[in-house]
C-alpha cells in the first residue's frame, strides 16, 4: 500500500515535471476581450484602463516588475543608484528598434520624459523630484534627483512611463500628431488595424529585442459591450482571454469552472486596487471621528466579499493594501461589530440626519454592494439615501465634494509614496479632480510622515515611518476601507504564460504562447 | 409636387437648426464634462491635466461662442471633430452607418412583411385559434424585454445549438472576400435582425389585423362579394389595400428611427452600429459626436417623413399633399 502511494506520488511529480518543462510553441492567434473600447492607443496621451491593456503590447517602459514588485529588465538591461539616492544610471538594451525600424536610444528616453511631463498627469507627479535627465552616450541614461525619492525605481512600468519615439513627436503638437492613430513603440506587438466598435488587431514584431519572443503571430482585441455577451463569447470559444474585470463577478466562478478554462488572480500586485468609502470629512456627521469609526464598524466586509463579490477579494484592514510595500497587519482595527458602531454613533451625537450615498456606476456588482452597505448602515441606525449617477455624474459629484459617502477604488502602484499618500495628505485637497484627497482629511502629522517617507532611503528608514502613519490613519478613519479587490484573468488553459509579472495583462503578451 | 418637396426641405432645415441648438444646450445640462470623464478613466488628474483637456475640447470657451463655432462648421457641412476619438465626427458616423442600416433595414423588412402577412392571416381567421395564436405570440415578443429575448436566442442558437454566431459583424480574421464575406455577414445578421424584427412585428400585426377587420365591414366589400369575386381577391385587392394606410404611417415613423440604431440590440450582439456609438458618446460626454449622431438621425427622420407623405399619395390617390 505504502509502495503504491509512493509510486503514485513519484508518478504525479514526474507528470508535473513534464508539464512545467513544456517549451513555448511559436505561432497562433490570441483572441481577447477589451472593455470598454479605448479612446486611443497612444499611451503617453491616454491612460485609461483599456488603453493600458492593449498599448502595453505596443509600448514599453524601462523596467518591468515581478509579483513581489522587484524591478526586472525592460528597455533597460541594468540600473544602479548612487549612495546618496540622488543619481540613477540606466544601461539600455542595444538592439531595440521602433516599429518603423529606427533604433531606440537614450535620446528617446530623455525626450519621452520631457513629453510625459506635459501630457501624463501621474508621470508628472512621479517625476517631480527629477532635476535633470541626460544621455552621456546612446545607451546610457542618467536621472539626477533634487532630493532622494524612495520609490523612484518603481515608476518605470509601461503605463507609468512609456517610451515614445523622438523622431516622430519632436517639434510637433503632441496632442494632434496624426501618428497618435498609428502608434509606434518598441514593444513585442505592432499596431495593425482598428475597426472601431469591432476589434483592434496587433501583429508580431519580428524585430523584437528579446531573442525568440514574442511567440504569437497576432492578437485580436474584441470589443463586446455587453457583459453577458462577453461570457457567451468565452463559453462558445470565440475568445480565449478574459482580462480581469471583463465579466460580471457572478459569472467568474461559472466560467473558471468550464472544461478547459483556467483562471488566476495574479498580475494585479502592482496596481493593488483597493475600494473604500469616501466620507466627506468637511461637513455633517462625517466631520466627527466617532461617527466615521461607527461607519467602519458597521460594515460587514466578509458578507460583501462572499455574497457581492462571489468570494473574490480580501477585507481591507487599513490604508495600505497587503500587497503594497510596508503594509502593517497590526494596524488593523475594524471588524464587523454593530454593537460598537451603535455605541460610537451615540457618542458622536448623531441626530438622524440622512446621508447621501453615491455608488460607483460600474455595473451590477457595485450597485448591489451599495445596497448592502446601505443595509449595514441602516442596521446601526444611520439614515441613508442612495444617489444614482452615471460615470460622468459620479466624477463631477465626487470632484466637487457634492456627496456625503461615496464608493471609490484606487490603484496603489506598489508604493505608499506613489499611490497611497495622494488620498490622505492635505496638499492633495483640490476641487476638480476625483483622484486626490476627495474626503478632505487633513492631519499635519500624516502630511509630515508621507513627506518624510517619500525622501527616506532604504527600507530600514521607510518602514517605521509608514507603520506609524497606518496606525494614525486607522484611528482617524478618514475613509472606511472595504476590500482589496481581485479581478481574475480567465483564459483557455492552452494559453500559457500570459500573466508573468506584477502588472499582469497590462505588461503585454510578450511571454504568452498557445499550445496548439 | 416638386414645389411641395422644396417647401418641405426648407422647413426641414429650419427644424434641423432648432434641433441642433436645443440638443446643444440639453446635453450640456447633464452633470460632468468630457474632460472629467477622461481624467476619471485615467485614474489620475491634477488641475493642470483637466485644464489641458478642457482647452483641448474647447470647453474653456463661453457657451455662446462654442455654439457659434459649431453652427459655423455645420453650415460648411462639417460635423466637427471628436477630440476623444481623435477623428472627424463625419468619419466616425460614416464608418458605423452601413452596419446600422443593414441591421435596422433587415429588421424593418422582417417586421413589416411578417407583420402584414400574419396580421392579414389573423384578420381572415378572426376569432379562431390561429388568430389567438398569432396575436398572442406577436404580443409576447413585444412585451418581453428585447435584451432578454436576445440573450435567450443567443443561449439557444449560439451556445446550445451552435448554429449562429453570438456577437460581431463578421468573423474577425477569417479574411473572407466577395460572396463569402457577404454570407458571413448575413450569418452574423440573423440573430440580431430577427430579435429586433420580431419585437416590432407585433405592432404591424395588430395594426393590419384591426384595420382589415374594420375595412371588411364596409359596403364596398359587400358589393365585391355580391359581384361574386373570390375571397382571395377580396382580401388582397379590396380589404388589404385599403387597410394598409395606417400601416404605412407606422412604417414611416419606424423608418425614421432606422438611423438612430437599436442601442440594446447593437450592445447585446456587439454590432458595430450607430446606436452604440451614440450611447457611448453620451456616457463619455463626447459632445460633438453626440450632436453629430443627433443631426444625422434627425435629418433622416425628416427625409423619411417626406418619403412617407409621397408614398401615401401613391397608395391612396385621394390624399392631397399640401
Amino acid at each position: 500500500m505504502l509502495k503504491t502511494l509512493m509510486a503514485g506520488t513519484v508518478l504525479s511529480l514526474a507528470l508535473a515535471g513534464t508539464a512545467f518543462a513544456q517549451t513555448p510553441k511559436p505561432g497562433g492567434t490570441a483572441n481577447a476581450v477589451i472593455q470598454p473600447e479605448p479612446p486611443g492607443l497612444m499611451l503617453a496621451m491616454v491612460q485609461n484602463g483599456p488603453t493600458q491593456m492593449v498599448a502595453g503590447n505596443i509600448y514599453e517602459g524601462l523596467l518591468r516588475y515581478d509579483s513581489a514588485l522587484k524591478p526586472l529588465p525592460g528597455l533597460a538591461e541594468s540600473w544602479s543608484m548612487s549612495d546618496d539616492g540622488k543619481t540613477y544610471t540606466f544601461k539600455l538594451v542595444r538592439n531595440a528598434t521602433w516599429h518603423d525600424g529606427k533604433p531606440f536610444t537614450a535620446d528617446d528616453v530623455v525626450f519621452s520624459v520631457e513629453l510625459l511631463r506635459q501630457t501624463h498627469a501621474r508621470a508628472r507627479g512621479n517625476l517631480a523630484r527629477v532635476a535633470s535627465v541626460t544621455a552621456p552616450d546612446p545607451y546610457t541614461v542618467v536621472f539626477t534627483l533634487s532630493e532622494p525619492f524612495g520609490p523612484f525605481l518603481g515608476i518605470f512600468e509601461v503605463g507609468s512611463l512609456p517610451m515614445v519615439p523622438k523622431h516622430i513627436y519632436a517639434g510637433t503638437d503632441y496632442k494632434t500628431n496624426p501618428a497618435n492613430n498609428t502608434p509606434i513603440g518598441t514593444g513585442p506587438y505592432m499596431f495593425k488595424e482598428w475597426k472601431k466598435g469591432s476589434y483592434i488587431r496587433l501583429v508580431k514584431n519580428p524585430n523584437y529585442h528579446v531573442a525568440g519572443k514574442p511567440y504569437l503571430d497576432e492578437i485580436y482585441w474584441h470589443v463586446i459591450p455587453d457583459a453577458a455577451a462577453r461570457s457567451v463569447a468565452f463559453e462558445t470559444g470565440k475568445v480565449d482571454i478574459l482580462p480581469g474585470g471583463s465579466v460580471e463577478n457572478f459569472d467568474v466562478q461559472r466560467l473558471s469552472a468550464l472544461k478547459g478554462a483556467c483562471s488566476t488572480t495574479k498580475g494585479w500586485e502592482f496596481f493593488s486596487p483597493m475600494s473604500w468609502l469616501w466620507l466627506n470629512n468637511r461637513k455633517g456627521p462625517m466631520a466627527n471621528k466617532a461617527f466615521r469609526q461607527a461607519v467602519s464598524y458597521a460594515l460587514d466586509r466578509d458578507f460583501a466579499r462572499d455574497v457581492v463579490w462571489n468570494g473574490l477579494g480580501k477585507p481591507a484592514t487599513g490604508p495600505f493594501a497587503s500587497t503594497v510595500r510596508y503594509h502593517d497587519p497590526k494596524a488593523a482595527k475594524y471588524s464587523y461589530d454593530p454593537a460598537k458602531a451603535k455605541a460610537l454613533l451615540k457618542e458622536s451625537g448623531y441626530k438622524g440626519e440622512t446621508v447621501r450615498l453615491l455608488p460607483l456606476p460600474y455595473g451590477e456588482t457595485w450597485q448591489r454592494w451599495a445596497e448592502a452597505v446601505k443595509q449595514n448602515l441602516e442596521d446601526v441606525g444611520i439614515k441613508v439615501e442612495l444617489v444614482a449617477t452615471d460615470v460622468a455624474g459620479w466624477n463631477q459629484k465626487t470632484s466637487e465634494w457634492d456627496y456625503d459617502i461615496a464608493f471609490t477604488y484606487l490603484y496603489q502602484y506598489g508604493d505608499p509614496a506613489l499611490g497611497v499618500g495622494r488620498n490622505y495628505v492635505s496638499s492633495q485637497i483640490a476641487k476638480g479632480s476625483p483622484f486626490n484627497n476627495v474626503e478632505g482629511y487633513s492631519n499635519p502629522s500624516v502630511d509630515e510622515a508621507f513627506a518624510k517617507g517619500a525622501v527616506a532611503v532604504g527600507d530600514d528608514q521607510r518602514r517605521p515611518i509608514y507603520e506609524a502613519v497606518q496606525k494614525t490613519l486607522v484611528e482617524d478613519a478618514p475613509v472606511a476601507w472595504l476590500l482589496e479587490l481581485q479581478f481574475p484573468t480567465i483564459t483557455r488553459c492552452k494559453v500559457h504564460d500570459l500573466v508573468t509579472t506584477g502588472i499582469g495583462v497590462n505588461d503585454g503578451f510578450r511571454d504568452a504562447w498557445i499550445d496548439r | 409636387m416638386l414645389g411641395f418637396i422644396a417647401r418641405r426641405i426648407a422647413k426641414g432645415i429650419v427644424v434641423l437648426l432648432a434641433i441642433v441648438v436645443l440638443n446643444f444646450f440639453l446635453i450640456r445640462l447633464a452633470p460632468g464634462d468630457p474632460a472629467l470623464v477622461m481624467a476619471g478613466e485615467a485614474g489620475a488628474g491634477d488641475e493642470a491635466f483637466i485644464a489641458q483637456l478642457r482647452e483641448k475640447f474647447a470647453l474653456d470657451q463661453p457657451l455662446p461662442s462654442q455654439l457659434g463655432a459649431y453652427l459655423r462648421s455645420m453650415a460648411g457641412l462639417d460635423l466637427g471633430y471628436s477630440v476623444r476619438q481623435q477623428m472627424p465626427v463625419a468619419t466616425l458616423i460614416g464608418e458605423r452607418l452601413p452596419a446600422t442600416l443593414l441591421l435596422t433595414g433587415s429588421a424593418f423588412a422582417i417586421s413589416l412583411s411578417l407583420g402584414v402577412l400574419l396580421g392579414s392571416l389573423a384578420a381572415r381567421r378572426a376569432g379562431t385559434l390561429a388568430d389567438t395564436a398569432i396575436t398572442g405570440v406577436a404580443l409576447l415578443f413585444y412585451a418581453t424585454p428585447l435584451f432578454w429575448v436576445s440573450l435567450m436566442a443567443i443561449l439557444l442558437f449560439s451556445v446550445r445549438l451552435d448554429w449562429l454566431p453570438s456577437f460581431g459583424f463578421e468573423t474577425v480574421g477569417a479574411g473572407y472576400t466577395g460572396l463569402g464575406r457577404a454570407l458571413d455577414i448575413a450569418h452574423h445578421l440573423v440573430l440580431p435582425a430577427m430579435t429586433l424584427g420580431l419585437f416590432f412585428m407585433a405592432v404591424y400585426v395588430r395594426m393590419t389585423r384591426s384595420s382589415m377587420l374594420e375595412v371588411s365591414r364596409l359596403d364596398f366589400v359587400k358589393t365585391a362579394r355580391a359581384k361574386g369575386l373570390t375571397e382571395g381577391v377580396i382580401q388582397r385587392r379590396h380589404i388589404l389595400r385599403n387597410a394598409l394606410l395606417p400601416v404605412v404611417t407606422l412604417a414611416g415613423l419606424q423608418a425614421g428611427t432606422l438611423v438612430g440604431g437599436a442601442v440594446l440590440t447593437e450592445t447585446v450582439f456587439a454590432w458595430p452600429g450607430i446606436g452604440r456609438l451614440m450611447y457611448e458618446a453620451l456616457l463619455q460626454r463626447d459632445y460633438n459626436l453626440l450632436l453629430g449622431v443627433f443631426v444625422v438621425s434627425s435629418a433622416m427622420v425628416l427625409v423619411f417623413n417626406l418619403v412617407t407623405d409621397v408614398v401615401y399619395r401613391a397608395v391612396d390617390p385621394r390624399i392631397e399633399v399640401a
